[in-house]
């Protein structure tokens, strides 16, 4: 039975993880703002399995509660086997452009409040000499575009720290592992248009379960935008920045 | 090509708006439309669309509440499929008490069309075995409905259509089993005569039955009757089914592929597969009861111009069957054809919704290719016989039939209206009032 933390734990993507956890009966640890979507999930995942439960009602965002719920969870659990940080808004690009309020609103949610979280929980691994940490990044970090580059830049500041964790913790036992994600049908894009390109949640879910127990370090999903993002990236500067991406 | 149709791809739905209701707590999506409840879409006709209205999906309301595993009680939001379901409590040795021939059904759309199995005669609809679910009117009221509380309501929703309010969660009870294998028997019958005495023997002993029937060759009705039992086996024993894996119908085909001769050809062929008969074997519940969910969008393989589904059921313990016969001498002078026909009597369990289309008798669905003013001509003029003998046509397979067949087919019509709640309605409701 594995001690699994789960921040962000309301996202869609974030509960298709943690119901293929509970289905094979391990410890839960969900960490998330909205009370009453906890609520709902964590009865779900009693339901599915899951041997024990616990919740963490506190608003991610909220940088200053970070070194104690941390401490608060270790001193509880003692070890934690995995952690998924998958919590994240995509925000209002347009209004990102213009707007420092919500500029530092996508900056904070998507990345600052990683890499604080990353600071106390790595040092927690560390010690207990074991486990891993996946994050949950974006194909939008690969490369810069006009769509929505507050959100990009936000989620490659999170791939060059996840990458960077991972090559400090190599020699400690614990293992990073970065998921770049390609857009998914759920509540978070649920004013956008589905192409074909998006991928299901479940699937996604599935994809992010693999990627961790077959330590891998960085996973593209769903796969294909491995090739998409190697194409993108390959196009010269010079011609890119006339695209209209 | 719109984002929300129904199975049968016909009819072509309107200018829907779609907005998923975010949790079981939430108000109702609201936009000035008419609403409907919107599950996986797999009623066939125009039940579940609804032309310049407004579809409240339940993707988002898919989460347990309760299970016990001693009881098999289990308590689940609404927009929880029946795949799901299963991959919960079957490792247990639990059941769905009755299944439709899909597990790709949420339990908000087997409660509102009170959807029936190969179980009937044993267990009823699903409905007989839903204890209590929650209603949220269009008002902002939330209803506990039970045949104890608000049990007029209970009994107007269950088969209701979606037309009551919205079922945020629902209780029902899980049946048990020895194992996830059928014991399965196959006998090949060659008239409706064999077809009602084997009936008849075999839901004394066994749990579930269906047939196959050919009713385009033969002269009489021929066919394959399966039957089965929930058997004991140790290996594997509580095995559950695969995901769907790469078999699907990507696009959709050409008119020409389904024509008289294929489904001729296709008719023939399966009889004559199956004609070494009188087989028994154990067979996994996945192809016993959802042969088709393995091919992904199968419903693809009529074209772009879609299919209707026909489903009707009839009293024949007084005419020996006589009306049935006249609707298959119909169909085979009609020359339209029929891939799939399924053939199974229904026991004399009372169904409760208003709505509700089982009764005790004999029901056969069809699949047609969409040939257009034809085929809808066929299809009234078997309407006028189900009419004539008290029998029903299935609203969730329908897509065409008339306002005074409607009427006819169902005597609690006006009992029912006084429940649809005040904002909602269907494509398929604004058709047959």
């Amino acid at each position: 039975m594995k001690k699994i933390l789960i921040i962000g734990a309301t996202s869609a993507i974030a509960q298709e993880v943690a119901k293929i956890y509970a289905q094979k009966k391990h410890e839960l640890i969900l960490w998330g703002r909205n009370a009453e979507m906890l609520n709902i999930i964590s009865q779900d995942l009693k339901v599915r399995g899951s041997s024990a439960l616990t919740i963490i009602n506190h608003d991610l965002n909220d940088l200053t509660a970070h070194a104690s719920k941390v401490d608060e969870i270790w001193s509880t659990h003692s070890k934690i086997d995995i952690v998924l940080l998958a919590h994240g808004v995509l925000g209002d690009p347009r209004k990102a452009e213009v707007n420092q309020q919500e500029m530092l609103h996508l900056l904070n949610s998507n990345f600052i409040s990683h890499a604080s979280l990353l600071t106390f929980i790595s040092q927690k691994m560390v010690k207990q000499g074991y486990g891993t940490i996946a994050v949950i990044s974006s194909v939008a970090g690969d490369r810069g575009k006009q769509s929505n580059y507050v959100y990009g830049s936000a989620k490659a500041g999170m791939t060059t720290f996840t990458d960077g964790l991972r090559n400090r913790l190599f020699s400690t036992g614990v293992h990073v592992v970065n998921l770049k994600l390609g857009p998914v049908d759920t509540p978070m894009t649920k004013d956008h248009k589905k192409t074909p390109l998006f991928g299901k949640a479940p699937s996604v879910g599935r994809g992010i379960v693999n990627a961790i127990e077959a330590r891998k370090n960085t996973v593209y999903l769903p796969f294909f935008w491995r090739f998409i993002m190697m194409i993108i990236k390959s196009i010269p500067e010079s011609i890119f920045k006339r695209l209209r991406l | 090509m719109n984002e929300f149709p129904s199975w049968g791809l016909y009819p072509k739905a309107q200018e829907q708006v779609f907005k998923n209701i975010s949790s079981r707590f939430s108000k109702l999506p609201t936009s000035g439309l008419a609403c409907l409840p919107r599950g996986l879409g797999r009623s066939y006709g125009d039940s579940c669309l609804n032309d310049h209205g407004l579809l409240i999906g339940t993707s988002y309301l898919n989460h347990f509440i309760d299970f016990d595993q001693n009881t098999g009680k289990i308590i689940c939001e609404s927009g929880v499929s029946f795949d799901e379901i299963l991959k919960v409590v079957l490792p247990t040795g639990w059941f769905l008490p009755v299944t439709p021939g899909t597990k790709y059904v949420t339990v908000g759309g087997a409660i509102a069309n009170d959807v029936h199995g190969k179980n009937h005669h044993r267990a009823g609809n699903f409905g007989h075995h839903v204890l209590k679910f929650e209603l949220l009117k269009s008002s902002g009221e939330r209803l506990i409905c039970s045949r104890e509380s608000n049990s007029d309501l209970f009994f107007a929703t269950i088969g209701g259509l979606g037309l009551t309010g919205f079922i945020t969660w629902a209780e029902f009870k899980l049946t048990k089993i020895q194992s996830s294998w059928i014991h399965q028997q196959q006998i090949q019958f060659n008239s409706l005569a064999d077809f009602f005495s084997l009936s008849q023997e075999s839901e004394r002993d066994f749990e579930f039955t269906v047939s196959w029937v050919d009713c385009v060759n033969s002269k009489d009705i021929r066919g394959i009757f399966i039957r089965g039992n929930f058997g004991e086996i140790e290996k594997d024993r509580y095995r559950l089914h695969k995901e769907p894996g790469m078999k699907r119908v990507p696009f959709f085909l050409p008119k020409i592929t389904l024509n008289s001769l294929s489904v001729r050809a296709f008719n023939e062929l399966y009889y004559r597969k199956n004609l070494s008969s009188n087989k028994k074997n154990s067979i996994h519940y996945d192809p016993f009861f959802y042969p088709l969910d393995s091919i992904h969008h199968w419903n693809k393989i009529y074209g772009r111009r879609g299919f209707l589904q026909y489903q009707f059921v009839i009293p024949y313990k007084d005419d020996q069957g006589a009306a049935l016969y006249e609707i298959f001498d119909i169909l085979k002078k009609s020359q339209m054809g029929s891939f799939l026909a399924v053939l199974k009597t229904f026991g004399s369990i009372p169904s409760e919704g208003m709505l509700s289309f089982p009764k005790e008798g004999v029901t056969l669905a069809l699949d047609f290719p969409n040939h257009g003013e034809k085929l809808l001509k066929v299809l009234s003029k078997c309407d006028e016989i189900v009419k004539s003998v008290q029998g029903a046509v299935y609203p969730a397979k329908d897509a065409r039939m008339s306002k005074e067949s409607f009427a006819a087919f169902y005597p609690r019509l006006s009992e029912f209206e006084k429940h649809i709640d005040p904002k909602f309605s269907s494509s398929f409701w604004r058709r047959v009032r």
